[in-house]
């Protein structure tokens, strides 16, 4: 800890930094947690959807409170200021799915305006709309578009840990193939993404969304010793699952210690091996039972390099591709096209991890960055390749995250990186884990091709 | 006529280093926590019950008095494991996984656990004799005068604290003194021991970077590799160390061809082979007989450290089977010149020639270094792992010498 770290860390230290601007982040809410606060649902017209996924999620949404002219009250300066809530409202729903023209995009105007100061910390803003792809014209196509413009608008503007999200339905989806993102959203699980938009369309097949998603399921996470990958085996153990964790072996203690923590069992294994995939099936099978079948595999290893290009050497360029990118198309090219003992189930889930230097590129990174853009790139092109088979390919895209990879960031570097999104904070490992086990849950069948920012609405490539 | 058989399904050890070294902190039990929870982390056992947990270690503290159930309750396992402990000097491990067979072939376990520690970081220092009596006198006395006097009869130097030494009682002859008579009296060359260490280094380095370890080993106190171990030595480097054993000009064991005192710990996962399938465990390798066999080296008659050419005429006949019958031979290597004392003895009894090419072929003590009760379960679970790769049916040989004039030997057999 470098000295003005320790400087910062004091009573003092902190009366300052707040008295310059850098308040205290809001402590966000996590975990399998609702939002205190009544859940609002704002329908407008040719919606409908929203209403049937909460009451699938056994929620009875209230009414909102709508910003018109005859609605709004005056404060004691004598100002215009939108109806208030009588009690702060954990989140706002609103069920854009029928919308279609430019003016109607006002019913999200007034929906929002007064929620945005009254949500409650925390709180949420999830606004559902129809995805282009499903709707006629270039009007209505538009429109999609520019109702991810407000959500990450709003998502820059609310205050408190508060989020906003959008989820674009394609056509077919029903109320069951949205239920776990709805879920997602609502609770504490998403606390760190924010400002993000994604799609949701029918499901291969059903599943009834429950909270041990996992249970009698074995889930491999490769770089499962520490940091994310410990919390990814750490959340899915939570939600039921018989964990697989993998790592390379001089990190054997640490993934020991893991493995045995959560109840699941430890493969020492180099993933850049190329025979990486044969051995996770036959660990597989020869620890959980010869009818074991992997539902879920978790690409999280991942190793940087980091230099500038004008002095990145071949040897740290093929590393960090090797290890983030084609060791994993390795493992999953071994278990896709392999009907082994121990393998790839019918159903199941493959996820990645990408990274906002994927996304907006990165000083020092043009290898991590390639190999992450590449994750991406990945999954687009796998679940398009794989449209015939009950199997989803997603990823998430962390932003700045609280591990020892990061700590190691120079002080002042690593308080501007970690402040530098609408939550002024860094994400925990964590949040990271729960967007991965909301992919890989088997209610989210409807989630395919995806790549969600864990971000906190990261300034960088948004 | 039972017919249940054990088998072993895997193993798991931490690195081993030299005594004082990286794990110098770190106690006996700590130490064999460590190699269950790596074993119970790549099974997969966590929170399930072993029907039997037996291991033990040679340096042992009074409070290590249930080291092994300590450890389990230490460990990930569940607490309704039953442990005990077991001690045959450096046979220990060997003799642990023997006992765990024979129960699981008596139908007394489905599963068990056996293996073994030392720590010579963490040997148990004692008080001198006369000290010792004294307190004890100083303890019954009843009036002042008594206690004073007690207390008067100890002298400075009963003060000092007796370091381990691994001696043994009825020679006074430290190992390595005791195996300096046999590496003379069986005429061993220092050039015969260098070359034997070499390859036991070449051998064990070879096996680590192919990986052959990923699945055996679990780091510990962040050593990912036997710390004793030198890829890089020669025979040169080898020949220019000074003898620390024996007398005068012929004088050949050095520190290069004896092992070093090690710390480590190694445990061995034994099923019933129909259990272990039924749960799609790996069947490695069959235990298939064991014999223990001791010499008469009080007298001077024999050597300490060659009961194992007494044991293994008498297993091989038990088995009907000759050496060349084995697709892989361990001699323990307490010493180099213990095991070219051993070929040369099963030579000259009959027993018949070891072909050095099946001979510790992953490398053995020498490069690994010897946890004296830890070695018994190194060697079973990586021989099990290395015969499989020859093919089912294919056989080994474990020999064991251990103090007291003791040696333990036994056969594996590829499933």
């Amino acid at each position: 800890m470098d000295i003005l770290e320790t400087i910062y860390g004091t009573p003092a230290g902190r009366f300052v930094a707040r008295k310059a601007g850098l308040a205290d982040p809001p402590r966000l809410r996590r975990g399998r947690v609702l939002p205190h606060g009544p859940i609002v649902l704002g329908e407008l017209d040719g919606g409908g959807l929203a209403r049937e996924t909460l009451t699938l999620l056994g929620i009875v949404p209230a009414a909102p409170l709508i910003d018109v002219p005859d609605a709004r009250t005056r404060d004691d300066k004598g100002r215009d200021v939108p109806p208030c809530y009588p009690s702060r409202p954990g989140a706002i729903v609103v069920d854009a799915t029928g919308v279609r023209r430019i003016v109607e995009l006002e019913g999200l105007r007034q929906l929002l305006r007064p929620a945005m100061r009254q949500l409650e910390g925390s709180g949420r803003v999830i606004i559902l709309a129809s995805d282009a792809s499903a709707v006629e014209g270039l009007e209505a196509k538009a429109v999609a578009q520019g109702i991810d413009g407000i959500n990450r608008t709003v998502a820059k503007e609310l205050r408190g840990g508060s989020t906003s999200n959008l989820v674009f339905v394609r056509a077919g989806t029903a109320a069951e193939d949205l239920a776990s993102t709805l879920s997602f959203l609502l609770e504490g699980r998403s606390a760190f993404v924010d400002g993000q938009a994604w799609r949701v369309g029918p499901a291969k097949l059903p599943h009834a969304l429950t909270d041990l998603p996992f249970e009698g399921r074995v889930v491999v996470v490769t770089g499962a010793a520490r940091g994310i990958g410990a919390a990814i085996a750490r959340t899915f153990a939570r939600d039921g699952a018989t964990v697989v964790a993998v790592d390379i072996p001089p990190a054997g203690d640490a993934l020991a210690a893991v493995a045995n923590e959560v109840g699941g069992s430890a493969l020492q294994l180099d993933i850049t091996a190329a025979d990486a995939g044969r051995r996770i099936a036959e660990h597989v099978a020869s620890r959980h039972g010869a009818g074991a079948r992997i539902w879920a595999i978790v690409h999280n290893a991942g190793i940087t390099r980091d230099k500038l290009l004008a002095n990145l050497d071949e040897k740290r360029w093929a590393s960090v591709l090797d290890v983030n990118l084609a060791a994993e198309m390795r493992i999953n090219d071994f278990l896709l096209h392999n009907d082994v003992p121990g393998g790839l189930g019918e159903e199941a889930r493959i996820v990645g991890i990408a990274s906002t230097s994927g996304v907006a590129g990165n000083k020092g990174q043009t290898n991590y960055a390639a190999s992450k853009a590449g994750v991406m790139g990945l999954v687009w092109a796998m679940s398009e390749e794989l449209a015939g088979r009950p199997i989803t390919v997603n990823a998430v895209a962390p932003g700045f995250i609280e591990t020892e990879m990061t700590a190691a960031i120079p002080f002042v570097s690593r308080e501007i990186f970690r402040r530098t999104n609408s939550l002024t904070q860094g994400g925990n490992p964590v949040d990271v884990a729960e967007t991965l086990a909301y992919l890989c849950g088997p209610a989210s069948g409807g989630v395919n091709g995806q790549v969600v920012r864990v971000c906190g609405q990261n300034l960088v490539g948004a | 006529m039972s017919t249940r058989t054990a088998v072993v399904v895997g193993g798991n050890r931490t690195p081993f280093v030299k005594a004082g070294g990286r794990y110098a902190s770190a106690s006996a039990q700590d130490l064999l926590t460590a190699a269950l929870d790596g074993l119970v982390a790549r099974f997969g056992l966590a929170g399930q019950k072993v029907d039997e947990v037996v291991g033990g270690a040679v340096l042992k503290h009074t409070r290590d008095f249930n080291l092994t159930r300590e450890a389990v309750l230490g460990s990930a396992l569940s607490p309704h494991s039953p442990a005990c402990d077991l001690q045959q000097a450096c046979g220990t491990g060997l003799e642990a996984v023997i006992y765990a067979s024979n129960k699981i072939r008596l139908g007394q376990a489905d599963v068990a656990i056996a293996g073994g520690v030392d720590s010579a970081s963490d040997a148990p220092i004692v008080v001198t004799e006369p000290l010792r009596k004294a307190l004890l006198a100083l303890n019954r006395a009843r009036t002042l005068p008594d206690k004073l006097k007690a207390l008067s009869r100890i002298r400075p130097a009963d003060l000092a604290p007796v370091p381990p030494a691994v001696i043994e009682p009825r020679t006074g002859l430290s190992m390595g003194e005791s195996q300096a008579l046999t590496t003379a009296r069986w005429g061993v060359t220092r050039e015969e021991q260098d070359e034997l260490s070499l390859a036991s280094h070449r051998n064990l380095a070879r096996a680590w970077d192919e990986g052959f370890y990923d699945d055996l080993v679990t780091p510990y106190l962040g050593v990912a590799r036997d710390g004793i171990l030198r890829p890089e030595t020669s025979l040169e480097a080898l020949a220019k160390l000074r003898p620390v054993f024996g007398k005068g000009e012929d004088a050949s064991m050095t520190a290069g061809n004896s092992t070093a005192l090690t710390d480590g710990a190694a445990v061995v996962l034994l099923a019933e082979e129909e259990h272990a399938r039924g749960r799609g465990w790996p069947v490695l390798a069959r235990v298939v007989d064991a014999q223990v066999a001791a010499t008469d080296y009080v007298t001077g008659a024999e050597d300490l450290l060659l009961a194992p050419t007494r044991a293994i005429p008498e297993l091989l006949a038990r088995n009907e089977l000759t050496l060349d019958d084995f697709a892989l031979i361990e001699i323990h290597e307490a010493f180099a010149a213990t095991v070219i004392a051993t070929l040369t003895a099963l030579e000259r009894n009959g027993t018949g020639v070891v072909d050095r090419a099946r001979l510790n072929v992953g490398g053995s003590s020498l490069a690994a270094g010897h946890p004296f009760a830890a070695t018994g379960g190194r060697i079973v679970a990586s021989l099990a792992k290395a015969l499989v790769a020859r093919g089912p049916g294919s056989r080994g040989l474990i020999s064991i010498c251990a103090a007291g004039g003791q040696g333990v030997v036994a056969i594996l057999e590829a499933v």
